[in-house]
């Protein structure tokens, strides 16, 4: 049992004019097994919220904590968070040129891990991840998101979250750029990870249509920075006929 | 084999660096510093060499003396000519197995991995330089049975001398420049091919080289001839131990390449840090016939190294494959030249550096093509990598072409480790450092790619060691 804990979370970022807040006191508790959706129009801070509590240097935490089981992850290099067991899936993970996706599963999970992988059931456990995602086997020779289309970068986050098996995984808009197909696909990888390790997930996303396949035990409405709201799934139902423009009004009044 | 502790006295001295450790010197304690005409006499006495081989060697020393420091490249103000030893004996008979080498050497190509290598039967066979003299040397019989002549090279001139007189210089002259000519003058040790023609070496040659003599130059000439419609894949890997004063390597490789033949010239230079390696490198193609150089430079103080091939007969091909690696202090100045001289010639230059720590590499390239050499084409591709912010990455293209139906491509680019693929990688568990080192190992996998396996590993091992410390 694993708990993942966010108090009143501030985090700033360097801009072209100056420093600016983007998350405003962010409150949130995930628990193993429990999968929390984050919905919030764009420009809302929901990606700011994911980076930050996988580390990206270029947002600051000004105030607030994150821990994992009770052990500060502010306190933790980027590397140290992913061994304590947070994983990120990325809206857009980069290319590294000349290492191949193999390559890079194999030495990730012996980072995470702290030791190699045994051959035999590595390679079969990947080969099944891989066929599970309707991935083609010849991908893993493939240098690493190198060419890769929107959907086959999603699949990709989504097999090392199968492979990696994080305490809790945060997907940043992995539904973003895909076709009805590769949804279900991707949000069956998901499911079944989740299955397997009993991790948390923290969903951040736009649009309700993975909630149908990513069924959440929590529904939060982000805005402006801040989770506005919270509830049960049948709160998505809600924001699928209302749209956000209610909170987004509720912000802007507030903030006049 | 009761002398091995007589031979050996310094045994326990042995270091533990992975890759600079030194043995104890007590072969290099007799030799002189400095040159002179006496020096050079000296060598060429010692090795019993017929009397037009010291008359070159005096003609080459006075060339070095006439010859201006080159005055562009690398700052070479750092080299002591007087100070450094110019012939280094380590035992006085050639050992033609492993099991008659003496200890500490044994012990130190263990540390290579030598051993290994040779119980895979990798290598077709190991011509290992320790101290200026090859000492241990073994050819399969099957290489002997075709003809193939694989030795190092004093024993070239002693047992084939009309071969070793009419290629020895035809391809780099001795007042080629002033490195070639000292090189000229006290070349020791090295590797003579030759390859009969049609003969196919399906197996890598391959020879380990290291220096071991505090100050000590080393100057091996390599002599590769590949007859028409040949193939041979040489390989040579260099290791130093570190050592505080400066050093010098400068040798000198030529390689003729005949009709419709190929030669492969793999190297993989560690020098310890504080090495000035100077080297010059050049090949000559007949008709249809292919060179390929695949030169990786990670270590030294200074690298200043072109290979070069003249492509003189018609669709004759050269390809240059470097990696240039370049950590604190150091000046990777390393490149190609192609010369196109007959019609329907190609080359193709693909560089790719790394610099860190300060380090400084340049990309140094000539393309030349000469009247009368139509239809030739040329594909120039340089990348450079920058870890950090301090370090230096230059590109130096030269282009020459009298000819006006030519193809020519150049592509440079400099890229810097960014930020998100770092944070990608660290993300998935990775330190900072292997993160950067995978990035790294992914820069230059279209050239480590080529290597043979053992020595791709190597590479990696070498990238991972430069990469300690890298990030601050």
């Amino acid at each position: 049992m694993s708990t993942l804990e966010i108090r009143d979370l501030h985090v700033t970022v360097e801009t072209e004019n100056g420093t600016k807040e983007i998350l405003k006191g962010v409150n949130l508790t995930i628990n193993s097994g429990e999968t929390h959706a984050i919905m919030g129009p764009n420009g809302s801070g929901k990606s700011t919220l994911a980076y930050s509590i996988a580390g990206h240097p270029k947002y600051t935490v000004t105030s607030g904590t994150v821990t994992l089981d009770g052990e500060d992850v502010l306190a933790m290099e980027v590397d140290e968070r992913a061994r304590a067991g947070l994983f990120l899936a990325m809206q857009y993970p980069v290319e590294v040129p000349g290492v191949t996706v193999s390559n890079f599963l194999r030495t990730a999970k012996t980072a995470i891990d702290g030791e190699a992988p045994k051959v035999r059931t590595w390679v079969k456990d990947v080969k099944g991840a891989m066929s599970n995602l309707k991935m083609d086997p010849a991908f893993a020779e493939r240098n690493v998101n190198e060419g890769f289309s929107g959907g086959e970068k999603k699949r990709h986050e989504i097999l090392q979250m199968e492979l990696l098996k994080p305490k809790m995984a945060i997907l940043d808009e992995t539904d973003s750029g895909l076709d009805v197909d590769a949804l279900r696909i991707v949000s069956e990888g998901v499911n079944r990870a989740k299955d397997e390790t009993n991790c948390g997930v923290l969903l951040i996303t736009h649009y309700t249509r993975i909630l149908r396949y990513i069924k959440p035990d929590h529904v939060h409405v982000f805005v402006n920075g801040k989770v506005a709201e919270e509830g049960g799934p049948e709160l998505a139902d809600r924001l699928e006929a209302e749209g956000y423009d209610r909170y987004v009004n509720a912000a802007a009044e507030a903030k006049a | 084999m009761s002398t091995i502790e007589e031979l050996n006295p310094g045994l326990a001295d042995l270091g533990r660096y992975e890759y600079g450790w030194a043995d104890s010197d007590t072969a290099g304690a007799s030799a002189k510093r400095g040159l002179s005409p006496d020096v050079v006499t000296d060598i060429s006495d010692r090795k019993s060499e017929p009397e037009w081989m010291k008359k070159l060697r005096l003609k080459s020393l006075n060339l070095f003396e006439k010859k201006p420091m080159p005055n562009w490249g690398s700052d070479l103000t750092g080299i002591d000519f007087q100070n450094i030893k110019y012939f280094v004996k380590s035992t006085e008979k050639q050992a033609t197995t492993w099991d008659e080498l003496p200890e500490d050497i044994k012990a130190t190509y263990d540390k290579l991995g030598i051993p290994e290598a040779e119980k895979q039967r990798l290598i077709a066979g190991v011509a290992a330089q320790y101290e200026s003299e090859v000492v241990y040397h073994q050819i399969r019989e099957d290489l002997e049975e075709k003809g193939v002549i694989f030795v190092d090279t004093d024993s070239g001139l002693r047992e084939h001398e009309d071969l070793f007189k009419e290629y020895f210089g035809s391809v780099i002259p001795a007042g080629d420049n002033k490195f070639a000519a000292l090189n000229t003058a006290v070349w020791s040790g090295g590797s003579f091919i030759y390859v009969p023609p049609g003969v196919h070496v399906d197996i890598p040659l391959q020879a380990y080289f290291r220096i071991n003599t505090e100050n000590m130059g080393q100057f091996e000439r390599t002599l590769i001839i590949a007859d028409e419609g040949s193939y041979v894949h040489y390989v040579e890997g260099c290791t130093a131990p570190i050592y505080k004063t400066d050093s010098l390597h400068s040798a000198v490789v030529e390689i003729v390449v005949k009709k419709n033949a190929r030669v492969r010239y793999t190297t993989i230079q560690n020098w310890s840090n504080n090495v000035y390696n100077l080297v010059t490198k050049r090949a000559t193609c007949e008709e249809g016939a292919t060179m390929e150089w695949i030169d990786g430079n990670i270590g030294s103080k200074v690298t200043m190294k072109y290979p070069a091939v003249f492509l003189m007969g018609e669709h004759a091909k050269g390809e240059t494959l470097s990696i240039a690696f370049a950590g604190e202090g150091q000046h990777q100045d390393a490149g190609a030249k192609m010369v196109h001289a007959a019609p329907n010639t190609s080359s193709t230059i693909v560089s790719k550096s790394v610099a860190r720590g300060g380090g400084r590499t340049s990309y140094r390239g000539l393309v030349q093509v000469l009247e009368g050499a139509e239809h030739s084409k040329s594909s120039v591709v340089c990348d450079a990598l920058l870890v950090d912010q301090i370090s230096r990455s230059d590109t130096y293209p030269y282009v020459d072409v009298r000819e006006d139906d030519v193809q020519m491509g150049h592509e440079a680019t400099v890229s810097k480790v960014s930020e998100d693929q770092l944070f990608y990688l660290r993300s998935r568990g990775l330190s900072e450092e292997e993160a950067m080192a995978m990035i790294v190992r992914g820069f230059v996998e279209p050239i480590a790619r080529e290597l043979p396996m053992e020595y791709a590993l190597e590479l990696n091992r070498l990238i991972e060691l430069q990469m300690e410390g890298a990030v601050g």
